[in-house]
């Protein structure tokens, strides 16, 4: 999006490529407005604990976010990321439970590889189903949700039954970074720096920009729907691990509902809702607002039924501010074409 | 690049063999055969023409070509080797660019990257070498004189910039075919003519041209040889010098044009439009004319003069400034097409992808859409009065079509045309405006249209035609109001238009003799 040269550009200026994103400005700078004033009413929000809270809290959103955008810029969504992270938190929850001697990566390894496989079927079904995603997923968001619940019963995997270093994860630090904010920055840079400099992620905005033109570019756009789709369900697939590393117990229910937080997420990060523009680290930022918006309100002592109404408001926010954007890009296109 | 001095002249007798080449090709559709058996070729430093009416198959050719549909049976060539195009990405690999008469860009993608799009340079780490890619976008340009931002988004390009983007497209992948269907159907003449003077450089350099059209004289000024087709078969290829726009013509529909404007005279009736001292700030000032039913008033005049503007502030789409619209002696509301509907006014607009036409409808809810709540009853819409409906008004424009429930925009062009009008005359109108009433259609349709304007005007309904085509102007109207620069320069009788008279004052001169 650029968007910076709304000003009356002169002939044979140029468009930066994207430094300075309005959008993203506008979350650092909404999420600078939130975090002073909550700190103002209370400085034990800036506190070191605090601010690890709501970065531990952004992490798996984050990591969802960034799949998710994917997706949502080849003009597709994907409901499933809450079942698929269900799925994944139980099926490698009862796997560190039965071997605890595993080690960390192999959890995290398996995570990814069931949310791969879930992704896959998202994509094959859309894609060679030629059913719209919204509904392919809605679908297989019951459908993946029935396979927990009929697999887990009512049983749960509970803290005490998970190896020791596996729930030390969640807390443990890299050079005084936790690592689950770690991975949140891993991923979100890497899928940050495939979207933006490799073809496969100018593709991927180029089918959500013109499918039909896609198609006649010679696009490989099946196989790119497929590895969008398969990146987010990988990304919820290790959201699964860190879910179950971060709260210990998991039943069938974990991430029931997630799926609408990574979609607004998404959309309140800049990311156009019909595909073709928009960015991972937008789609990051997102994440982190969300997050302090809930626990800016819980510092705050306001309601907490009032920050779903928030969200929402956001939504159409961000929905607005792509509209009008778009309509005064095109205004001064038009007024610049027409004096050259 | 070679010395083009040193090309010989009559490059259409000269040639090499063939670059690419189609060969009996057939191709069908269910039940209906678009394309049988078709063979021509495409010489490198030739540009080829193919015409033929909407319908006739020619886009079916330039989709075999472009890799998107695979002929049945018969074989394309290239450089004499057999080809079978996968998919578009085989069909860019063998050298064969395609522009459609659609622009195909990301909106959301800048420039540079939509011509490198698939083929972008790449760093030692493959990633995307922006710089590079930038650099080479601004070459292109610079090689087509054209200026254009590489780093603009496409979104906001005009249909004209978007076209040189697509050649530029072409000439980064080094496509050795160019492919374009009906390049010029939206360009103004400047525009056509930079389009034509970057072709012809291309062909120069050796490319092989394949020019989609239904402007003859645009056949003429840049091709050498045309191949004909007619209802999906090869009817010749010839070369260009050697068929005159009548023989063309009349291979095209096989049958004599001599009826191409079939106005019928009418003794006018009384007035039904009145405009008087019309004016919008910047756009048009001081519009007075009057127009009497049975009466067909052609608006002529210059791309850019305001005729399309005018009418469609007659109509209320567009708000003016001063001035008084009547119809039938009653003045009208400004700025309301509801009141302009109520007086019996109806307007076909100019884009009918667009204004005209809701594309993913079916026919018969599109014709119905004026005046859906005339047709249900107790406020619901029952499908036996919209098809009863649709049904008279698609038969007596001799609409071609599968059936009533399609999509409108599975049509072709022409046939678009007609359920447009269709969806007007339904509305029983005394007053009817139509905007470019037969651009981008084929010959016989034209003449279809023609006919039934004609046919409209002697039952009574008044005309006004806003058109860009001169033929059609002095062959239809009764009268041309020639604007210039949004004032009328000239209101010539059916007796005083010529093509220069005409010509002369959108110009701005005076007829000297």
């Amino acid at each position: 999006m650029t968007t910076s040269t709304l000003g009356a550009p002169a002939p044979g200026r140029r468009f930066p490529g994207g430094l300075l994103k309005t959008r993203e400005l506008g979350i650092v700078l909404a999420l600078a407005v939130l975090i002073a004033y909550t700190a103002i009413d209370n400085p034990r929000f800036l506190s070191g604990q605090s601010i690890r809270d709501n970065l531990l809290n952004t992490a798996i959103l984050a990591v969802m976010a960034a799949g998710q955008a994917v997706v949502v810029i080849t003009r597709n969504i994907d409901l499933s990321v809450g079942s698929v992270l269900a799925i994944s938190a139980f099926t490698v929850a009862t796997m560190m439970s039965d071997n605890p001697g595993l080690p960390m990566i192999v959890a995290i390894l398996a995570g990814i590889a069931v949310g791969a496989v879930a992704g896959l079927v998202n994509g094959v079904l859309v894609r060679y189903g030629k059913v719209p995603a919204l509904v392919v997923t809605l679908g297989t968001m019951y459908i993946f949700r029935g396979l927990v619940y009929s697999w887990a019963g009512g049983q749960q995997v509970n803290a005490d039954e998970l190896p020791p270093h596996f729930l030390s994860f969640a807390n443990d630090n890299l050079l005084g970074i936790p690592w689950l904010v770690l991975i949140a920055l891993i991923v979100v840079g890497g899928v940050s720096l495939m979207m933006r400099n490799y073809r496969i992620g100018r593709e991927m905005y180029a089918i959500g920009s013109s499918p039909d033109a896609a198609e006649l570019a010679g696009i490989k756009v099946a196989r790119n729907l497929i590895v969008a789709f398969i990146l987010s369900g990988a990304a919820a697939g290790l959201a699964g691990v860190l879910f179950a590393a971060r709260f210990g117990t998991v039943d069938a229910s974990a991430g029931t509902g997630y799926e609408l937080n990574v979609v607004a997420a998404v959309v309140v990060g800049g990311v156009a809702v019909f595909g073709g523009s928009g960015s991972v680290w937008g789609a990051g930022l997102g994440a982190l607002l969300l997050t302090v918006i809930s626990s800016a309100l819980a510092v705050l002592d306001i309601n907490q039924f009032w920050q779903q109404a928030i969200v929402g408001s956001l939504i159409i926010l961000a929905i607005c501010a792509d509209r009008l954007v778009a309509v005064r890009i095109a205004r001064s296109l038009r007024k610049r074409d027409a004096h050259v | 690049m070679a010395d083009s001095s040193a090309k010989p002249d009559n490059r259409a007798g000269d040639h090499g063999p063939a670059r690419l080449e189609v060969s009996d090709v057939t191709k069908s559709f269910g039940a209906v055969a678009a394309v049988q058996g078709v063979s021509f070729p495409l010489f490198p430093g030739e540009a080829h023409a193919l015409v033929g009416e909407n319908g006739a198959g020619k886009s079916t050719i330039v989709k075999m070509l472009a890799g998107v549909h695979r002929p049945d049976t018969g074989t394309l060539r290239v450089d004499g080797a057999d080809v079978e195009f996968a998919g578009p990405a085989d069909a860019k690999a063998a050298g064969i660019a395609v522009i459609y008469q659609e622009p195909t860009l990301f909106p959301d993608l800048s420039v540079a990257e939509n011509i490198a799009m698939g083929n972008q340079p790449l760093t030692r780490l493959r990633q995307i070498d922006r710089k590079v890619m930038t650099e080479n976008a601004e070459a292109l340009f610079r090689r087509l004189g054209v200026h254009l931002d590489p780093s603009r988004p496409a979104r906001g390009l005009s249909i004209a910039d978007q076209q040189l983007v697509e050649i530029a497209k072409a000439l980064s992948a080094e496509a050795r075919v160019l492919i374009m269907d009906e390049p010029t159907a939206a360009l103004s003449a400047v525009e056509v003519e930079r389009l034509f003077s970057v072709v012809r450089s291309l062909r120069d350099e050796g490319a092989a041209i394949m020019f989609i059209s239904h402007r003859f004289e645009e056949i003429t000024a840049l091709c050498e040889r045309v191949t004909i087709m007619r209802d999906g078969k090869h009817v010749t290829t010839e070369l260009v010098a050697e068929l005159s726009v009548d023989d063309m013509i009349r291979k095209m529909v096989g049958r004599d044009l001599s009826a191409l404007f079939p106005k019928q005279d009418v003794e006018p009736g009384e007035v039904l439009l009145e405009v008087e001292g019309l004016s919008r700030e910047g756009v048009f000032r001081d519009i007075t004319f009057q127009v009497r039913s049975g009466e067909i008033v052609a608006l002529a005049g210059l791309v850019g003069a305001g005729r399309s503007e005018v009418m469609q502030a007659v109509f209320g789409v567009d708000p003016y400034d001063s001035g008084v619209v009547k119809i039938g002696g009653r003045k009208l509301k400004g700025g309301s097409p509801r009141a302009a509907m109520a007086a019996g006014a109806a307007l076909v607009p100019e884009d009918r992808r667009q204004q005209g036409l809701v594309m993913d409808l079916s026919i018969e809810r599109n014709v119905t859409l004026p005046r859906a709540r005339k047709l249900a009853r107790l406020g619901l819409l029952f499908g036996g009065s919209e098809r009863q409906s649709a049904l008279t008004w698609t038969e007596k424009l001799q609409t071609k079509l599968g059936r009533l429930s399609d999509a409108v925009g599975t049509l072709s062009g022409g046939n678009q045309q007609k359920v447009v009008l269709a969806k007007w005359l339904a509305t029983g109108p005394r007053l009817l405006i139509v905007d470019e009433p037969t651009r981008g259609i084929d010959v016989g349709t034209k003449a279809e249209v023609h006919r039934l304007l004609s046919s409209l005007a002697s039952d009574g309904l008044a005309v006004v035609m806003v058109s860009s085509e001169l033929p059609e102007v002095l062959g239809m109207a009764d009268r041309v109001i020639v604007l210039r620069e949004g004032k009328i320069a000239a209101e010539l009788t059916r007796a005083e238009a010529t093509e220069e008279s005409v010509m002369y004052a959108a110009m701005g001169q005076k007829v000297s003799a």
